[in-house]
Order: C-alpha cells, then sequence, then structure tokens
C-alpha cells in the first residue's frame, strides 16, 4: 500500500510507531497531487515548501518524545475559503486573486496546534456558489470517477483530494449541501456539522446563517477524528455554542440495536434517479438488518426548501460580498472616479454565478419587496425547522438520499439555474434547519457513478450520526472502492 | 390676502460615541490621537472571514443613557445590517439597529423661558461608526481609525417647536452623557453629532410639512443657526406657493445657510436585515437592575439638591452642575470651609473666570487648597482682598494656600495694639483731612481706611480697623 | 412578480454591479424563471409564523472592554490596493448632487 493510499487512523499509527515519517508520507502525498492535479484541478495552490517544513518539524517533535495529535504530521488540504495567513487565499474569485490574509481562520490555528501539514489550498465554486465546481475562477474540478462529470460543489476540491488519495484529510464548508453532495458525488465521507458546532471565524462567508465548516475523510472514523480537531466555542465567534465536543471516537460501535431511524416519504419523490432511490433503500435494509428499527416520518415542508434557501442565502450573500469594492484589499479595476472603480471591480471581479445571486438577494432586501421575499422565506424557514423537530420526536437519526442524481456532466446544468438549484433538494433543509448530516458512500450506479447515503440527527447529536454511519461502513464494502484514475 | 402663522416641527437625531476603550465589536483602541488607520484589524478594516463580537460595556453604557432618559429597555433587541457603499464604511454593510432597538420611549426634561418641558425620545440604539474620508484635489483618503466605535443613536419624536429648545434638548442630552461618563459629548472632535429634522407648518394644521434633513451640523450654536435658516427658507418657499421638497440638506457655517445635499432620495435603499453574524442581544431585567444601582445624581436632581441643602439660589446651582467634575469639586470645597455660599461664590467667579466650567475642577487649584484657603477668610487669618492675591498666587503655581500666607507673610494682623498705632500714625499725618472730617466731611471715613490698609500693606483686620478708626475719630473730637 | 429589464438594472446599481447588455438581459430571463418558482411560497399561509433570522443558541457571546493590539503596520500598508501616508487612497468622493 502506498502511503498516500493510508487513512488518517491508519497513518497515525503508523507514524507514532515510527514506521513512516510524516516527511516520507508528506513527500508521498505531493507526487501524488502533482500527477494527479493536471487531471483533475482539485487542487489551487499547492504548498509543497511549507508541507515539507512542517512535517520535519513534526519528526523532529517526534524524535523529541513529544505526545502528540492523532493528526500531527497528516497531509490535509484546505478549501480555499479558510484564510491561511501569508498564504494566498482567493474563494477561487478573481475579485481575491491576489489576497494573502492577514490572519488565520480559528479552524486552521486549531488545527496548527494539531502539527497538521497543510499541503495546498483546493478548488471550489466561487464564493462557494454552485453544485458542480464550475463557477471557480481556476476552471472546474473533475470527477475522478468519469473525468468527463462534475464531482459535486461548491467543495468539489475537497471531496475530489479525498477520492484521489491527493491528502489524507481535507475541509470543507456547507450552506446548502458544499460537503455532502460531493462526498456523494466523489464517493467520500463528508459531515457538515451542526450550525455553530465549528467556529466560522475566518472562513469566507457566504449566507451567514447557513454556512458551516465540515471535514472529508476516506472512512467515518477519519472524519470524526478531523471533527474533534476542530470543534468547539471560539470567543471570535459570536454564532459559536458554548458546549463541550464529545469524544467521537468513543461512539464508533457497530451495534446499533434499538437505534430509531426515520426516513421521509418526501425524500423518495419524481426526479430522483432510480439506481439512487435502490442504492438508499438498500442502506436502510442493510440498516435494519443491523437492528435499527426504521420509522416512517414526514417532512411536509421539504417542497419548500430550495426557494426558501435561496431567498434567504442570496439575500445575506449580496450583503456579505459588499466588502469586495476594491478599496482595502484584493482586486482593483483602473477607474476615474469612485463609482466607476466600485462597479468595474464588481463587475470584472465577480463570475457569472456570484453576480447572478447578488442581483437575486439585492432584489430579495430592496424596498417593498422585502417581506414578500425574504421575510417570508424566513418564514418558511421556522416552519422547515418544525418539520424536523416533530421527526425528531419520532426517530434518533433520519436517513435520506443525498442528491437526486449521480454525478451530472460538466456543463450540463450550467445554462440553467433552476435546474441547478433544485439538485440542491435533499441537502438545503439541513442548513435551514441547522441539523447535522453525514454523507457516506453506499453503492454505485450502473455507470460504476458513487451514491451517498445521507444521515441527519439532531442538534448538536453528531455522535449519534457518527455511531450509525459506521456500524453501516463497517459492515459494508462501498468505502473501500477506489476510482481508476 | 390673510396672513398665515407658521410652526415649525423639529425633529433631532443625535450620534453620541461610548467611551469604551476598545471598539465595539474588536479589540482596537478607541484612542482620537494616532497615525492613519494605526488602530485597524481585521475585524474594522472588514476583512473576509472576519465576525464581530459584541463589547459588553459598550452594552452597559447604552443602556445607562437608555435609564437616565426613561426609556424602556427591550430585554431582545435585534442588530440589524444598513447596507450602502462608501469607502469610509470597510463591510459595505453598518451594523445598527433598526426595527428592534435596544431601547424605547423615553423623554427628556427641558427648561426653556423657565417653563420646563417634556421632549419625547421615540428610541435608543446601538451602531457601529464608519471611519473618516479625507478629500484631496485628485484622491481622498480612507482612515479607518473610527470604524467601530461605539454608537448610540438617541431619536427624538417630534415634539420640538423651536431653535431655543433644540438648543436646550441638546445641552440637556449632552449634559446626560457627561454625568454618565459614557461620551464626552465634544462636538467638534465629532463625539457628539446631530441631525435635525425640520418642518413647517401653517400653526393650525394638524398634519406636519414636508421635513427636510439638515447634517454637518458641528457646535450648538450652529443646530440653532441652522435651524432658524431652515425654518425661514421653508416658509419662504410656501408662502412662494411652492411645495417644500423631502432632502437631506448640509449646513454652511462659513455661509451660515444650508444646502441641497442631493435630491434624489430614492437612490437610498439600505436594504436592513438581521444581522445573522450577532445573536440577538439579550439584556436581562437583573442586568438592567444591576445598571440602575450605578446610575449617578445627574445635573437636574444635583441642582434641586444644592438648592435645598446649600440655600443657592436656583441661578448658582445651574452653573456650578453645568459640568459634574465642577459640582463634585464644589461639594470638596465645603466639606473642608463649611460655607457653600461662600464656596459658590469663589467658584463662580474666580475659579470659572480663570479656567471655564470644563477645566475648573482640574486646575492646579485644588478643591482642598480653595476650601483652606476660604477656611483661612472664615477664621479671620486673612482678608478677603488678600485671599483675592492669595488666589492669584494659587493659579500660578499650585501651592497651598498656607504655604504663600506663610512666605509672603500674609497673615491678617488683628493685634489691637499695632492697629492703633498704625491709625494714629495715619490720622497725625493727615490732620488737615482729620480736621474736614471734625467739620461734618464724615464720607473721609473710607479714606483713612484706606490709608492704614496701606501702612499694613493690606493685613490689617479691616473690621478692627473700622473699629479703631471710630474710637480714634470720636476721641479726638 | 416579472422581473424586467428595468428592474436588473436597478439592482445593478444598487449593488454597484456593472452588467453588460447581454448580463442584463441574461439575468433578466433566469431571473424572472427563478421568481416565478419561486412564487410557490405564496401557497403558505405564513401570516401567524415567527421567522427565523438567526441560529438561537444558549449562550451569549460578549467581549469585555479590552484593547488588543491592532494590525502591525507592515502588515496592513500593503495590503491596500492604494495607499498614501497610511491612508487608503480612492478616486475622489464627489457626492451626487
Amino acid at each position: 500500500m502506498k502511503p498516500y493510499e493510508l487513512t488518517i487512523e491508519e497513518a497515525s499509527k503508523e507514524l507514532s510507531q515510527k514506521k513512516l515519517s510524516s516527511l516520507e508520507l508528506t513527500q508521498a502525498v505531493i507526487q501524488r497531487i502533482k500527477e494527479t492535479q493536471p487531471k483533475l484541478n482539485s487542487f489551487v495552490l499547492v504548498t509543497e515548501e511549507e508541507a515539507l517544513k512542517s512535517a520535519r518539524a513534526v519528526d523532529e517533535k517526534r524524535a523529541q518524545g513529544q505526545a502528540l495529535s492523532v493528526l500531527a504530521g497528516i497531509p490535509i488540504g484546505l478549501k480555499d475559503i479558510f484564510l491561511t495567513k501569508g498564504i494566498r487565499t482567493t474563494c477561487c474569485s478573481k475579485i481575491l486573486s491576489n489576497f494573502i490574509p492577514p490572519y488565520d481562520s480559528t479552524v486552521v490555528r486549531k488545527l496548527k496546534e494539531n502539527d497538521f501539514v497543510l499541503v495546498g489550498k483546493l478548488n471550489q465554486d466561487e464564493f462557494a456558489m454552485g453544485s458542480s465546481n464550475e463557477n471557480s475562477f481556476y476552471g472546474p474540478v473533475k470527477n475522478p470517477w468519469d473525468l468527463e462529470r462534475t464531482p459535486g460543489g461548491s467543495s468539489g476540491g475537497s471531496a475530489v483530494a479525498i477520492a484521489a488519495d491527493q491528502c489524507l484529510g481535507s475541509f470543507g464548508t456547507d450552506t446548502g449541501g458544499s460537503i455532502r453532495q460531493p462526498a456523494s458525488l466523489s464517493g467520500v465521507v463528508g459531515i457538515k456539522p451542526t450550525y455553530g458546532r465549528v467556529s466560522r471565524y475566518g472562513i469566507i462567508a457566504f449566507a451567514s446563517s447557513l454556512d458551516q465548516v465540515g471535514p472529508f475523510g476516506k472512512t467515518v472514523t477519519d472524519a470524526a477524528l478531523l471533527l474533534k480537531a476542530v470543534a468547539g466555542h471560539d470567543p471570535c465567534d459570536s454564532t459559536s455554542a458554548n458546549l463541550a465536543v464529545p469524544d467521537y471516537t468513543k461512539f464508533l460501535k457497530k451495534d446499533v440495536k434499538g437505534l430509531k431511524v426515520g426516513v421521509p416519504k418526501e425524500y423518495f419523490v419524481e426526479g430522483i434517479e432510480q439506481s439512487v432511490e435502490k442504492a438508499t433503500r438498500e442502506a436502510i435494509e442493510h440498516m435494519k438488518k443491523l437492528g435499527a428499527k426504521i420509522v416512517d416520518i414526514s417532512l411536509p415542508h421539504t417542497e419548500y426548501a430550495v426557494p426558501t434557501y435561496y431567498l434567504v442565502a442570496t439575500a445575506e450573500a449580496s450583503s456579505n460580498l459588499a466588502r469586495y469594492d476594491g478599496v482595502k484589499y484584493g482586486y482593483r479595476a483602473k477607474a476615474q472616479t469612485l463609482q466607476d472603480m466600485y462597479r468595474k471591480t464588481r463587475g470584472e471581479g465577480f463570475g457569472r454565478e456570484v453576480k447572478r445571486r447578488i442581483m437575486l438577494g439585492t432584489f430579495v432586501l430592496s424596498s417593498g419587496y422585502y417581506d414578500a421575499y425574504y421575510k417570508k422565506a424566513s418564514q418558511v424557514r421556522t416552519l422547515i425547522r418544525k418539520d424536523f423537530e416533530s421527526a425528531f420526536q419520532k426517530c434518533d437519526l433520519i436517513v435520506t438520499p443525498t442528491s437526486p442524481t449521480t454525478a451530472f456532466k460538466l456543463g450540463e446544468k450550467v445554462d440553467d439555474p433552476l435546474q441547478m438549484y433544485l439538485s440542491d433538494i435533499f441537502t438545503i433543509s439541513t442548513n435551514l434547519a441547522a441539523l447535522p448530516g453525514l454523507v457516506l458512500p453506499c453503492g454505485f450506479d450502473q455507470k460504476g457513478l458513487p451514491i451517498g447515503l445521507q444521515i441527519l440527527g439532531p442538534h448538536f447529536k453528531e455522535e449519534a450520526i457518527f455511531h450509525l454511519a459506521y456500524a453501516y461502513e463497517q459492515s459494508t464494502q462501498w468505502h473501500t472502492r477506489k476510482p481508476p484514475l | 390676502m390673510k396672513d398665515t402663522t407658521y410652526e415649525p416641527v423639529i425633529g433631532l437625531e443625535v450620534h453620541a460615541q461610548l467611551k469604551t476603550q476598545s471598539k465595539i465589536f474588536c479589540g482596537c483602541s478607541t484612542k482620537f490621537d494616532a497615525k492613519e488607520n494605526e488602530f485597524t484589524c481585521p475585524v474594522c478594516t472588514g476583512m473576509p472571514g472576519c465576525l464581530p463580537v459584541l463589547n459588553k460595556k459598550a452594552v452597559e453604557f447604552s443602556v445607562k443613557m437608555a435609564l437616565a432618559t426613561h426609556c424602556q429597555v427591550n430585554e431582545r433587541s435585534i442588530f440589524a445590517r444598513k447596507n450602502y457603499f462608501y469607502p469610509d464604511l470597510p463591510k459595505g454593510y453598518q451594523i445598527s439597529q433598526y426595527d428592534q432597538p435596544l431601547a424605547q420611549k423615553g423623554h427628556v426634561e427641558i427648561q426653556v423661558d423657565g417653563q420646563t418641558k417634556k421632549i419625547r425620545l421615540h428610541r435608543i440604539h446601538m451602531e457601529e461608526d464608519a471611519g473618516k474620508n479625507i478629500h484631496g484635489t485628485i484622491s481622498s483618503y480612507v482612515n479607518l481609525n473610527r470604524a467601530g466605535i461605539p454608537l448610540i443613536e438617541i431619536v427624538s419624536e417630534p415634539d420640538v417647536r423651536s431653535s431655543q429648545e433644540a438648543g436646550a434638548y441638546l445641552r440637556e442630552l449632552r449634559s446626560m452623557l457627561r454625568y454618565l461618563e459614557v461620551c464626552d459629548g465634544n462636538m467638534e472632535e465629532g463625539s457628539f453629532r446631530c441631525d435635525v429634522n425640520v418642518s413647517v407648518k401653517p400653526i393650525e394644521q394638524k398634519e406636519f410639512g414636508t421635513r427636510c434633513e439638515v447634517k454637518n451640523i458641528n457646535s450648538f450654536r450652529f443646530v440653532e443657526k441652522a435651524i432658524e435658516y431652515e425654518i425661514q427658507r421653508q416658509i419662504e418657499v410656501l408662502e412662494g406657493g411652492a411645495k417644500v421638497i423631502q432632502e437631506t440638506r448640509l449646513w454652511d457655517s462659513d455661509q451660515n445657510k444650508t444646502f441641497s445635499m442631493r435630491s434624489k432620495e430614492e437612490a437610498h435603499d439600505y436594504r436592513y436585515f438581521p444581522e445573522p453574524d450577532l445573536l440577538p442581544l439579550r439584556v436581562a431585567p437583573a442586568w438592567v437592575e444591576e445598571i440602575k444601582r450605578t446610575l449617578p445624581e445627574l445635573a437636574k436632581q444635583k441642582k434641586e439638591r444644592f438648592m435645598k441643602m446649600y440655600q443657592l439660589s436656583s441661578y448658582d446651582a445651574s452653573l456650578l452642575v453645568q459640568e459634574k467634575s465642577l459640582a463634585q469639586y464644589f461639594e470638596s470645597v465645603i466639606e473642608i470651609c463649611k460655607e457653600p455660599k461662600l464656596a459658590s461664590n469663589w467658584i463662580l467667579s474666580e475659579l470659572l473666570r480663570e479656567f471655564g466650567p470644563e477645566q475648573g475642577a482640574t486646575s492646579p487649584v485644588t478643591p482642598q487648597h480653595l476650601g483652606e484657603l476660604l477656611a483661612l477668610i472664615v477664621k479671620g487669618t486673612i482678608s478677603g482682598k488678600i485671599a483675592k492675591q492669595i488666589f492669584e498666587k494659587m493659579v500660578q503655581t499650585g501651592q497651598a494656600p498656607q504655604a504663600i500666607v506663610q512666605k509672603e507673610g500674609l497673615i491678617q494682623v488683628s493685634d489691637v495694639a499695632q492697629i492703633e498705632a498704625w491709625v494714629e500714625e495715619v490720622l497725625k499725618e493727615q490732620k488737615a483731612f482729620v480736621d474736614k472730617y471734625h467739620a461734618g466731611q464724615t464720607k473721609l471715613f473710607g479714606f483713612f481706611v484706606g490709608e492704614v490698609m496701606k501702612k499694613s500693606h493690606g493685613k490689617a483686620n479691616p473690621a478692627k480697623v473700622n473699629e479703631t478708626l471710630k474710637k480714634k475719630l470720636v476721641k479726638g473730637a | 412578480m416579472h422581473i424586467t429589464k428595468q428592474l436588473v438594472e436597478h439592482l445593478a446599481k444598487l449593488s454597484l454591479v456593472e452588467l453588460s447588455p447581454e448580463e442584463i438581459s441574461k439575468y433578466t430571463q433566469e431571473l424572472d424563471a427563478l421568481m416565478g418558482y419561486f412564487e410557490k411560497l405564496n401557497k403558505l399561509d405564513t401570516s401567524h409564523i415567527d421567522p427565523t433570522f438567526h441560529v438561537e443558541l444558549p449562550t451569549h457571546v460578549f467581549r469585555e472592554d479590552e484593547v488588543k493590539s491592532s494590525f502591525p503596520r507592515e502588515e496592513l500598508l500593503p495590503m491596500f490596493p492604494a495607499e498614501e501616508d497610511g491612508a487608503i487612497k480612492v478616486p475622489k468622493i464627489i457626492e451626487a448632487s
């Protein structure tokens, strides 16, 4: 087995037993990135020099006998939305193409405390707006299972980097499915924790009331290890929860007897590909065999999730993106007057999808339309939240498909925003209700494309999700398949 | 043609910078003197990924002002984003409060022409200040030191009816803010700013007229002038048969007039919405009670107490309480000299003449020293006249009065033998005038007093001099 | 609600984004289609429903009023696209009148 093929759990063991050094591991990973990057375009920056330096430093610490974190010396990639001090961070937008952050995001600070090795910044949709990674200033990411297809988005690079063994763990953000949908389409594990579980400080904002950070891993265990390292209260983020973070690995058990798993009928409707429905239903059957009790539930406002989400998210985004004006940092267009400088900077600096959402969000908040759209959507958001509250009276966890389809072709939906937005139907309610959700592989379609299963839990019950996910994963083989690269 | 009498209707919006050490959402200093952009950080320059965290002291200061103005403090208030573009606004939105402010429905009492009037407050809300733009010939320059300094906006109901009332209202607010020590109230430096909404209507008409907002006014005098100008301008517009246009106008203090800033109000659509980065602000009743207990005595209460406790006139008391520090100075002085009237007279005449109300309390003449000086007068150790000489020395040197008295040998002489000796010498030298006195020119008495005082270099006890002179002049007759 | 070209032009003005005529007509079409679909929210009566604007957590975060160090100048100034004597330089601000 090549070092880059290891899971974090395995690599960490080898590192601590000194069978492998972090430098060897990091060099192998960087070599792998170099070989595969031209096909996949998953990285926008490879931080080779810094990575080798950190790897050496960790090896030295280990040689001195220091007690180290399980993530120490592990090569990890970050979506280009996480601010990294001194390392270019662009959010894959032209408007930030020259931006070198003056500070680290809290997630990065915590990872540094764990002695991680940053191998590079990962491709994404511009400002995390997209479901196919086609909206990146640096070009689309390719799906390693079929290079003509999308890996999903917006955290496409983060998902692909795991699927293609370009790093052992990665982080992304999820505003409406941006971790879970690419995890599903790329065949890896990804979790969006409860809103407030991980600090948003230093993460470029898309929609502040929906954005949440989460990890990608090759296994459920790896995802749990990665989440544990970054979760917890941050005094720099007023919306981060002041709650203790459990040791998730303690909950990774194979026995799920008596666990009540809810299946919402609204998630098996027309538009869902047969292969996806079949794989999901088989996974549910499998859980039943493992001892879980399957309960029929209803989330009646599911059909309103797409409009609700796009009204709320674009409104917040239109305001969050106002700071990119060419005044203080980033791209500034040449212009004689201030008004022209603003208009040209923003007109040239933002891509098509971002501008579309700024227009939509500006409209939703504008005088005379606020009540009809922004407020209305926020009221429906309450209904969607309440759907889940009642559902969790009847079950411990909810299992659903992640995306109605497997990976679609690049270019297939790019000219039809409504079709693109509708592909988020199974993931966005989770963000509106601030719930945690994990996706893991549960099958493949006839074309050999991966299918992901989504497990949702109540607020701050990530450990329960990890429990069921682990039990399912350990009794199936889906996660062991590798794309033919 | 009948003459119409017009009545102005005025509402005021005051922005007061809170005197916290650090900014409202980050740890940058709020110091006024600094290099360009010296006190900035990722949060107050609007870097990507930055998040605001609310300064607790800023909330406490805002609640203090809300309580002092009898507002109802809302248990739950919401921060909102006010979206607009301007180079001094780093995030492209200002974090403010909109439909659910911190406090509502208060009032302030003002005195105009001996009449007390209640001006109702619509609301008090918290927000962050913007930075500053400096305009050059071809470029403008942005300094973000001020960006993120906490502000409260105090919005009145349209209860003010004259420039005089507006002035009184603003002075009252400023006094409260300074007494509470939450804002230093400096209009020139911009820590206390005011926008005025003015409209006029025929006096018998119920509905208000179209209003104009006047901005950029940086002194109380200019507020009054701007209001007067605006009232006159709007009356002329109406008398000319035209309509007042709702607009924002700027005050030009060089030309003493307001002028239109922009008329396209529709271009302003602030797209307010709840700030998702900040949870609703919760101010529990217990916290409000705790803050209430720390509220100091305000000027109005202090004035009433001074009148009652120290038998001061309303006028004197109001002068003493115009600054909290001055009022405290006064009470420290009387603790030592025990003579409120004397202390009040000295402070209002001597101290204020030298230093003015704001600097009086921090002048080289400490309340301890002034109290001691006045005690010397009370005891008869020095005369009032000598006291004034000593006071001048105290102003120059900051020395204690005792030390000056000792050094200059200024102790009052009350020794009868010594005074008699001086009196006799004077009467001998001024024989001619003594005769005139005895011939009936009794007005000359004062002259003899003056001569004796001169001889004593001012040290003779004037009462004793009077007494002795009277005796000697009778005797001699 | 139909999205017109004039509305998109107005939105571009409000958000200070320069759009080409092609972009304006494309966005007009796309937003019109989206808003048409989004109308389905009107099927729901929400008159008695409180809106969810925040994810309200059990704890509230305040900062104490403590001064922290600001940006080191050598890190701040190079970030500005144009700078003079520590100030950010922009084209002259002219009040619209």
